[in-house]
């Protein structure tokens, strides 16, 4: 598939897209820099900025859909960034139909829980500074995905780092909140190398980090270079995006508010990866060996997640397991490629409707709950909080894809997808194993909303009547649930078309598939409605509120099956004892030799000094010598003794 | 008798010296004619015009290469360069002995028998202002130094080492404060001095007997002659050398620096450090450069272990100095040190690489010692390194710029330090001369711990007792150190402007 990649210059409204980074990110500065002082109306100033960003989202958005065909990119270079020798990084930003899909799911699912979070954190001392953090993320977050080179995506890239970091840790009093922003830091920080060393690869071998030359001259390279760029580019979006085996981050950060939770771990950031691997769809096409390890990472990881994700208690960690399950989805279908790519997009925005959706529901749960967040201590909450439950209920019926809900149009195609892998055995395992996760999702969420919303009342005592979430909280909560039940039926078609530019014309195929289209979708149907249907006839009647003994496969997936056990053995303790020996080394090598030589200038300075009498005589007499010594060594050249 | 031929001569190339000279007469004038109370004044102002006026004349200058009178001196490239930079360096160290409102009637002293504490003194003190002569003899030093690095025969350049020399004798004599302490080491420096003349001429005897002739030019075909008696011409230069080096403060040579350093009158060890260190090192380029450039694989290992020696003497002894014009002093035999090694890449580079060191260099110096004029108590300056503990607290600007001074000394980037030293290490690196970089960069990170330790103490340690309060400068003492660290900062981030103008200026004229 030989075609060039040319972006065009940003013209007219377009020129203004640098507003939709900047105006976050001078919120972020002034609530930061203002202080106590914006104290009162910080908050309000965060939500303005994000929902002004929107609707330049949506007017730079319109401007693009009214481009020509052909010619559906807007490129802005902003100045140079780094110049260095052969190196020359732009400050550029590009919008394309791939980032602009990103911009509006940012934006208007960001705007949605910035609304959100004013009521949630409401009773919060630091709640300007979350806004600040909120609203640095955002900036971050859109810089990653409308930088036009890679170098800018790394910008953005460790920007989101930062501010999730700063709020995975925000309560960062509670010792497994700072730890887990340590966790996720440290983790992330794998994946970054991977992919700066990815960046550093493209630079020696195209002399570019443009998007443009990179794509364009991908051709040329050498299936071993490009096989090698791709994986390292794999790990920086395994890394970011919590998948194996870069995954254990991800469910420790719910740590953090559960606004965070949702619009960083859930929505956006955690999809930067899919982002990643969508944008550079020339280098992982160019593949197939890097496609089978891109499909291979997402059918593991969405195993894993679900199976961890069935054996939790804790409503927020369910949730996140869910994530990294439903990211493996979205991996899955980057990695197999060609249409898949944009079916992989299609899930992530529903996925950013309906996984904000029931984040958001957890949240005003635990806001009605006095922050609990064990689902065996839930149950009867119908009947308390409506709204929350209704609005949760689409978001769980589309999470396991029941029709007409968006999940069902965005999942069950990957599905379909996967088994259509030209070699027969990938098409039988990927296959098989999407569709095993399908069910095992059914039987995890229709637990989780069962446990928390049916069945008896299981409640601590110091709750006596749960209230339903105010009005800030609700209203957002509905528009996502709106979201949650339209977004997959309205996308389906439309955005495969619109992302046509960016991952090139892929004439719809008939299916050649192990199995008919028709009979995936009713096997697909049929294992969602067998796990929610085992679900719901085991918890119906609630559960035991203490831990009960499990057999093996249960109390592994109780204990994230064994992963962080593995990272402890293998990573951690070494780490440590590597650290601890050259800590020894410095302490005892490289200070004691350094010591050692200070003493000895130290006293070698105290003697020589003794020299310096103060005495003319022997200060000429040292000149005499040093002449003697100066005059003889010239003689000595001269006469050939030296030299 | 016969008639006497009289050698073309080119005024204009000559006047910056002749202008100096002559106001240096006049000034002398001026102190039998002028009232005592306008004497300082005008006294300032004379020296002042006449070092700006002989700068004009080397700008005005700035495209002549010539030899003139009979061959005795040579205006070219570098002898204009360095004798800008004389000058320039002269006005701001002018500046420093001008200023009389840190202390009242100045920091020299009227008359040579007048001790501390006596009568005079008091009136001194009470506002009879004090000696002038500092200004002619400091003109007469300036004038000297320019002729120095012009000299094109031997002699001639004997007769300027002396008439700069004789004035720095008689000027390190004149500290108004610890008058034993600089009467010493005016005597010292005089007795040395001379003793390194004699070096010298001694050297300028053999090579005229190597050479039958003492021009440059003269010297420099001698030397390609393989016929002539190599030992004399050996010893000559070794002899010549040992002049040069002394004034340049080079180990074995250095032991004079630190008692003068010390006993002189500040703002002379500030024109000392600065002027006498470029006069010296002009010569030397010249003399290397132009004369023995043809037994340059002679001369450049003997020199190259006296460059290394030097280096490790500053910095070592600098580790345990305790008075801080001491400390400078051993600062300034390490940069001699580092400068040798720029000297020593005997290729363009070296050479313009020295002669930025040498203006870098000069300007963070003076503003150095500016800053040591300032703290001060009832006795006078307080230069003991204790004394400046936790000065930091009581005085952040002044030890702020101190802390900046010291780093550019250290060498850290962004300052002229760092662009100075990689000047001249870079140079010696494509003169082939690494090993002197190897030792030069091992010893500069032995001296950046002296330095580091004052800035510890004036930031870190606790003020005590004795922390002597810091003097407000007054206008020449701020615009010492104002233009001192701005040329520092600017030399360090925008350096090329200069290095392009050094680069031009490296061309001898043989």
């Amino acid at each position: 598939m030989e075609q060039t990649v040319e972006y065009a210059p940003a013209t007219g409204v377009l020129s203004g897209i640098w507003l939709l980074v900047a105006i976050p990110l001078a919120s972020a500065a002034i609530l930061l820099l203002l202080g106590k002082r914006a104290d009162r109306w910080g908050h309000w100033l965060g939500v303005v900025a994000v929902a002004s960003s929107f609707v330049i989202g949506l007017v730079s958005f319109s401007a693009l859909a009214g481009l020509e065909d052909g010619a559906r990119s807007a490129e802005l270079s902003l100045w140079d960034f780094i110049v260095v020798g052969g190196l020359n990084v732009d400050f550029g930003l590009l919008l394309d139909p791939l980032s602009g899909v990103f911009v509006l799911l940012i934006t208007g699912v960001g705007s949605l829980i910035h609304l959100y979070a004013v009521g949630y954190m409401a009773h919060d001392p630091g709640r300007r500074k979350f806004f600040a953090y909120f609203n640095l993320f955002v900036a971050a977050m859109l810089l990653l995905v409308l930088g036009n080179n890679y170098v800018m995506l790394y910008f953005g890239w460790e920007g989101v780092g930062l501010a999730s970091y700063l709020l995975i840790s925000f309560w960062y009093t509670k010792p497994s909140a700072a730890t887990a922003g340590k966790k996720a830091f440290l983790m992330n920080r794998v994946g970054d190398a991977g992919l700066a060393i990815g960046i550093f690869l493209m630079f020696t071998e195209l002399g570019s980090t443009q998007y443009a030359d990179v794509f364009n001259g991908v051709s040329s390279l050498a299936a071993g270079t490009i096989l090698v760029m791709g994986l390292l580019l794999l790990l920086g979006a395994c890394g970011k995006s919590g998948q194996f085996p870069l995954q254990a981050w991800l469910p420790d950060a719910m740590e953090g508010p559960t606004p965070v939770s949702a619009l960083i771990h859930a929505a956006t950031m955690v999809t930067a990866g899919v982002y990643l691997v969508a944008r550079s769809n020339p280098i992982f096409s160019a593949n197939t060996t890097l496609q089978l390890v891109v499909v291979s990472v997402g059918a593991l990881t969405l195993l894993i997640g679900c199976v961890i994700g069935s054996a939790k208690d804790d409503i927020k960690r369910i949730l996140a397991w869910s994530t990294v399950s439903q990211i493996g989805y979205m991996f899955l279908g980057v990695g197999l490629g060609g249409a898949a790519y944009a079916l992989a997009i299609v899930h992530l925005l529903a996925h950013g409707f309906f996984k904000a959706n029931m984040f958001l529901g957890a949240g005003s749960v635990m806001h009605g709950m006095r922050d609990q967040v064990d689902i065996r201590r839930f149950g009867a909450l119908s009947k308390h909080m409506r709204i929350t439950w209704i609005t949760f209920a689409t978001g769980w019926l589309a999470i396991i894809g029941i029709p007409p809900l968006s999940g069902f149009f965005s999942k069950e195609p990957i599905i379909a997808a996967a088994f259509e892998r030209e070699v027969t055995w990938e098409a039988w395992t990927f296959g098989l194993a999407a569709l095993i996760g399908a069910g095992l999702t059914a039987f995890y969420m229709t637990r989780l909303f069962v446990l928390t919303f049916h069945g008896p009342a299981r409640w601590t005592d110091d709750i006596e009547h749960p209230h339903e979430s105010p009005a800030i909280m609700t209203i957002p909560l509905i528009l996502l649930a709106a979201g949650s039940i339209g977004a997959g039926w309205l996308m389906s078609t439309s955005v495969p078309d619109w992302l046509n530019p960016v991952f090139g014309e892929t004439a719809e195929e008939a299916a050649h598939g192990v199995l008919s289209h028709t009979v995936i979708t009713i096997l697909s149907l049929l294992v969602t409605v067998l796990g929610a249907g085992l679900a719901w006839a085991l918890f119906r009647n609630g559960t035991a509120t203490e831990p009960q003994p499990a057999g093996a496969l249960v109390t592994a997936a109780r204990k994230n099956l064994y992963t962080d056990a593995f990272n402890e053995a293998v990573f951690e303790k070494p780490g440590i004892y590597l650290t601890r020996a050259l800590v020894f080394l410095d302490n005892r090598g490289i200070d004691g030799v350094v010591n050692g030589l200070a003493a000895a200038v130290g006293g070698g300075s105290g003697r020589l000094r003794r020299l310096q009498t103060g005495f003319v005589r022997s200060y000429a007499t040292s000149m005499l010598t040093g002449a003697v010594l100066v005059v003889g060594a010239f003689l000595a050249i001269q006469l050939g003794w030296l030299a | 008798m016969g008639e006497v031929q009289l050698p073309p001569i080119d005024y204009g190339a000559l006047s910056p010296m002749l202008i100096l000279f002559a106001a240096a007469c006049l000034g002398i004038l001026t102190e039998v004619v002028v009232p005592r109370r306008l004497r300082n004044g005008v006294q300032l102002g004379l020296a002042m015009i006449a070092v700006v006026a002989a700068l004009v004349m080397v700008v005005i200058e700035r495209n002549t290469r010539t030899i003139t009178i009979g061959g005795a001196v040579a205006v070219d490239g570098p002898t204009l360069f360095l004798q800008g930079a004389i000058l320039v360096l002269g006005a701001v160290s002018l500046m420093l002995i001008g200023e009389r409102s840190i202390e009242k009637g100045g920091a020299f002293v009227a008359q040579a028998a007048v001790t501390v504490g006596s009568q005079q003194d008091q009136q001194q003190a009470a506002g009879r202002p004090g000696a002038t002569e500092v200004y002619p003899l400091s003109v007469f030093a300036l004038g000297g130094m320019l002729l120095f690095v012009a000299a094109n025969d031997l002699l001639t350049m004997f007769v300027a080492l002396e008439v700069f020399s004789l004035p720095l004798y008689l000027l390190c004599a004149l500290a108004r404060r610890r008058r034993l302490l600089s009467q010493e080491a005016a005597l010292k420096y005089f007795l040395l001095g001379s003793y390194a003349s004699a070096f010298f001429l001694f050297g300028v005897a053999f090579v005229y007997g190597f050479a039958g002739g003492i021009q440059l030019d003269v010297v420099h075909e001698a030397v390609a002659d393989p016929q002539r008696p190599q030992i004399l011409l050996y010893a000559g230069l070794a002899l010549v050398a040992i002049g040069l080096l002394f004034k340049a403060a080079l180990a074995p040579f250095h032991v004079w620096t630190p008692d003068v350093y010390q006993g002189a009158p500040t703002p002379i060890t500030a024109f000392m450090a600065a002027c006498t260190k470029v006069a010296a090192f002009g010569a030397l380029l010249r003399i290397l450069y132009v004369a023995f450039d043809g037994v340059r694989w002679d001369f450049q290992p003997v020199l190259g272990v006296i460059a290394v020696l030097t280096m490790f003497v500053g910095a070592v002894l600098a580790v345990t100095q305790t008075d801080l014009k001491r400390l400078l002093a051993y600062s300034s035999i390490a940069n001699a040190g580092y400068l040798m090694v720029g000297v020593l890449a005997l290729n363009e580079e070296g050479l313009s690489g020295t002669m930025f060191y040498l203006v870098a260099y000069g300007f963070s110096v003076l503003a150095a010692f500016a800053i040591i004029s300032l703290v001060r108590d009832a006795d006078g300056e307080a230069t003991h390194l204790s004394r400046w503990a936790g000065i930091g607290r009581k005085s952040p600007l002044l030890a702020g710029v101190f802390t900046f001074i010291l780093l550019t000394f250290a060498g850290i980037p962004m300052t002229s330090g760092f662009t100075s030293k990689f000047a001249v290490f870079g140079a010696a690196v494509e003169g082939g001369q690494t090993w002197l970089v190897i030792f030069g960069v091992i010893s500069s990170m032995l001296l950046a711990f002296p330095y580091l330790r004052v800035v510890v103490l004036m930031w870190l340690s606790e003020p005590g007792e004795s922390t002597p309060a810091v003097s407000i400068p007054g206008f020449l003492t701020s615009a010492v150190l104002g233009l001192g660290v701005l040329v520092t900062v600017a030399l360090g981030v925008v350096p090329s402007p200069l290095i392009d103008l050094t680069r031009e200026a490296s061309q001898f004229v043989r």
